[in-house]
């Protein structure tokens, strides 16, 4: 329903139950049949309060967390059909920028370590080429070779990010999952931090899946939005449309618009939840009454 | 510009923490009131100082640190009473909502009896009674069950329902003055919201000191607010004043990196607190910067009513 010429990363249905509870017989539905496409080059932001399964929905696509069932799609290979050894090797197409820099970074590791390890494990580069490739990475990322000496905590926060992205680059991915990568830095080391992102993947044509809470940094840096809610999407659309005139009942809470716009009221459904388009691209879950 | 007593005010604080690399300065002659019934919001970021102020105040920094300066409370100087008379207005008059870190309540006391000893302690109720008035104070801020919720540890609390917990235990003796640090920090859009306007719910006729990074937590909440920046206040006046027409290039900067205001970064970073920049403290990341701003070091002059920055260009 969502597919563009050029999707880059397709989901279908994609399904991550955990067990919980008393001897793990309650089922929790963190990601509960959601499907979404992204095109090439495009940011879908992720919007959601905590707990809503974004953080394993982001898991789940590249598999760092095994889904339950559902599909993926990746560039016409279906991802969650690969083998793990065949898996390791697509890991470098599709990247992961999680939320704490500091503990994502190995702390008895020098940065040009860091940034040298996925060099070497998918063996992209020989010795000498690794060397080259470190320095011009952590220039691309606004730091400078005085850095690559330093470990996590000789650094800051905005500063670790930097690192993380350095090393992501390395691998050159064409998908990159961000989970909420600026939350707990300040305003100002945010806009830089989110700037440098944008810039590098506008320059690279990098397809991005951006989670995060914060609704002014979505708007920033996505393209489309989609709005979870106790593991289902139930809106999604160009970040204008969602953004400015919600029509789900949650979204128009998230983002505290007026509650009697009749305008854009959500479509409601007899039977089963159903995704209606309410104008072209803007898709709402509908609401059973 | 008040006729009214300010009920605290702060004259020449500086706050030094001494280290094996040399001395922090923290805060630097920091002088600021707080008006009666009023809401300032303290603005700034990591390392600006804005923790450390609010600590001075509730006199809860380490013993080696060093204070010079006046923090007068009701006309009586904070910084020269005895432990023993601090105790008496801590959590009693002054009161803290310490930030919402997941440690600010015990994990192995239920929250009813956490809440129960502050009352105990301050207002000498026992038992029966003291666990009553913490029901009370869980139901004033809203938490759903609140009789059930007593008997429940911190762990059982979601990150929301923690934040309003402690705000239970700040105003169980219901001071006069509340200090709340971070209080929204790593809250989701939805309960953060709700917590701001428990604030405003539970303060009417309260001082409070809003510390914050969040401009627009600080934009909701706040009369007046000050800006901190490297130790200092750069800029305070009225929050639509300083907000929406902010004088100071770092306030300036910092609203320009909102990302629903452009996200323009500020180039450069804070700068260390043990090695200073000459001049003004901003100087070295700011695009206006003469040569007088790096030699002189500017004071907080008047640029509208009520309202005053740190700046060469209004001297």
């Amino acid at each position: 329903m969502m597919h563009g010429a050029c999707t880059m990363i397709d989901i279908c249905d994609l399904k991550t139950y955990y067990s919980a509870g008393f001897l793990h017989r309650t089922e929790v539905r963190a990601v509960d049949g959601v499907s979404f496409g992204i095109e090439k080059g495009e940011t879908l932001g992720l919007v959601g309060e905590s707990g809503c399964g974004k953080t394993t929905l982001g898991r789940s696509v590249i598999r760092l967390i095994e889904p339950t069932g559902g599909r993926v799609v990746f560039d016409g290979t279906d991802v969650t059909a690969l083998s793990r050894k065949d898996l390791r090797r697509f890991r470098r197409r599709m990247q992961m920028i999680f939320q704490d820099a500091y503990t994502s970074l190995n702390p008895r590791m020098r940065v040009s370590e860091s940034i040298a390890e996925p060099l070497r494990i998918h063996r992209i580069e020989d010795r000498a080429g690794i060397d080259r490739r470190v320095r011009d990475l952590i220039e691309a990322v606004g730091l400078n070779e005085e850095h690559l000496n330093r470990r996590p905590y000789e650094l800051s926060g905005g500063q670790n990010q930097r690192v993380v992205l350095a090393r992501v680059l390395a691998l050159e991915p064409e998908f990159i999952v961000a989970d909420e990568p600026t939350a707990g830095l300040d305003v100002s080391v945010q806009a830089q931090i989110l700037t440098l992102f944008r810039d590098i993947w506008r320059e690279y044509h990098t397809t991005c899946l951006y989670i995060s809470h914060d609704l002014g940094v979505v708007r920033a840096m996505s393209d489309r939005v989609a709005v979870m809610l106790k593991g289902r999407i139930v809106e999604i659309g160009q970040v204008a449309d969602v953004l400015d005139h919600p029509c789900h009942p949650y979204t128009r809470l998230l983002v505290a618009a007026p509650v009697d716009d009749k305008e854009f009221s959500c479509p409601v459904s007899a039977g089963a939840p159903a995704m209606v388009e309410v104008r072209p691209g803007h898709w709402v879950e509908a609401t059973a009454r | 510009m008040t006729t009214e007593e300010p009920l605290l005010e702060v004259r020449g604080l500086t706050v030094g923490f001494p280290t094996v690399d040399g001395l922090v300065k923290a805060a630097n002659t920091v002088d600021l009131e707080i008006r009666p019934g009023e809401t300032l919001a303290l603005l700034g970021e990591t390392g600006s100082g804005k923790t450390v102020l609010g600590m001075a105040i509730l006199r809860l920094l380490q013993p080696n640190t060093r204070i010079e300066g006046e923090i007068l409370y009701r006309g009586r100087n904070l910084l020269s009473l005895s432990e023993g008379e601090m105790q008496k207005i801590r959590g009693r008059e002054i009161a803290v909502v310490l930030q919402n870190t997941g440690t600010s309540l015990n994990p192995v006391l239920r929250v009813g009896d956490q809440i129960a000893e502050a009352v105990t302690l301050h207002r000498g109720l026992r038992g029966g009674d003291a666990e009553a008035a913490a029901v009370t104070l869980l139901d004033r801020v809203r938490i759903f069950d609140p009789a059930r919720m007593a008997r429940e540890y911190p762990h059982r609390f979601s990150g929301g329902m923690r934040e309003r917990a402690l705000i239970a235990l700040a105003l169980a003796c219901e001071p006069s003055f509340l200090i709340a640090d971070e209080p929204t920090r790593g809250l989701d859009a939805v309960t953060k919201r709700e917590i701001l306007d428990l604030f405003s719910e539970i303060n009417p006729g309260r001082s409070v000191l809003f510390i914050t990074h969040d401009i627009e937590a600080a934009a909701t909440l706040a009369v007046r607010v000050a800006v901190m920046y490297a130790g200092e206040i750069v800029e305070i006046g009225p929050v639509d004043a300083v907000l929406s027409s902010p004088v100071h290039p770092y306030t300036r900067g910092l609203l320009a990196s909102l990302p629903e205001r452009g996200m323009r970064p500020i180039p450069g970073s804070s700068p260390s607190l043990i090695t200073l920049p000459p001049g003004c403290r901003f100087s070295p990341r700011c695009t206006r910067a003469v040569g007088r701003c790096k030699k002189e070091h500017p004071e907080l002059v008047e640029v509208g009513p009520d309202h005053d920055a740190r700046c060469m260009y209004y001297d």
